[in-house]
């Protein structure tokens, strides 16, 4: 079931990131907005969905890993990161490598905490709800 | 085409699942070295990837079925966040510092490896 689970999550991430960046496409000032956006919005996911099924949500290992490291894991990408910037460096464009790098580990701190706090202020207000 | 970048996808995703659950088996540690390895290692291929995709030694189907597929799947931007916020949540700041730049330094340094390698 697990690996079920898994090969069908990683199938849609997969699919939803290269389609996602087939749709957005390379920027004509090459900066990697696809991957960035990917990258921050799998961070909010991740961060809300693993603290919510931690919490408040209860689920099978099998959909927690199948949505989880699965959807989730696919749909980001660490090696395109990293490609990426080391394209940005050889092309001249220092500068832009800098902020991609600085944004992606910044926004991806934030968006995933973001989204442990949300699941956690939800998972509290359930908690009061049912004590009341 | 659609279906193989997918199918590189699965097959990405369970090495990462599979390597990662035998790390952790392997490692007492709170350092994450499954996702970290996982990174580094796939930030090296899909290096050598590109620039073999960018010579036409590999045509461009392989590089979205192996890159864009297996490369894109195998390597996690997701848990790396969510275990660099666990680390800072749990007050361990050195090891989410190194972590992040660990991961970020060597991944690039990797990344770069690979495409010069290539030439």
């Amino acid at each position: 079931m697990v690996a079920l689970a898994l090969a069908i999550g990683a199938f849609i991430g997969t699919l939803c990131r290269y389609g996602i960046g087939q749709w957005i496409g390379a920027s004509p000032a090459g900066f990697p907005t696809a991957t960035l956006s990917i990258n921050l919005l799998g961070c909010l996911f991740l961060g809300w969905f693993f603290t919510i099924v931690l919490y408040r949500i209860r689920v099978s290992p099998a959909v927690r890993i199948g949505i989880g490291t699965g959807f989730t894991g696919s749909f980001t990408t660490f090696s395109t990161f990293s490609v990426e910037t080391v394209n940005l460096v050889r092309n001249g464009c220092a500068g832009l490598a800098a902020g991609y790098v600085l944004a992606s580990l910044i926004g991806g701190v934030l968006f995933t905490a973001l989204g442990f706090t949300v699941a956690k202020r939800q998972s509290r207000r359930a908690k009061e709800g049912t004590a009341a | 085409m659609i279906l193989w970048i997918g199918i590189g996808g699965i097959a990405g995703a369970f090495a990462r699942y599979y390597l990662g659950k035998w790390v952790a088996s392997k490692s007492r540690s709170t350092f994450p070295f499954g996702t970290f390895l996982i990174n580094i290692s796939g930030s090296f291929v899909l290096g050598l990837l590109y620039a073999l995709h960018a010579n036409t030694t590999v045509p461009s189907w392989a590089w979205f079925v192996f890159g864009s597929g297996f490369c894109g799947a195998y390597t996690t931007f997701s848990t790396f966040g969510y275990e660099t916020v666990q680390l800072i949540e749990q007050k361990r700041w050195g090891l989410a510092a190194a972590y992040v730049a660990g991961s970020v330094v060597t991944g690039l340094l990797l990344a770069w490896a690979g495409m010069i390698i290539v030439g």
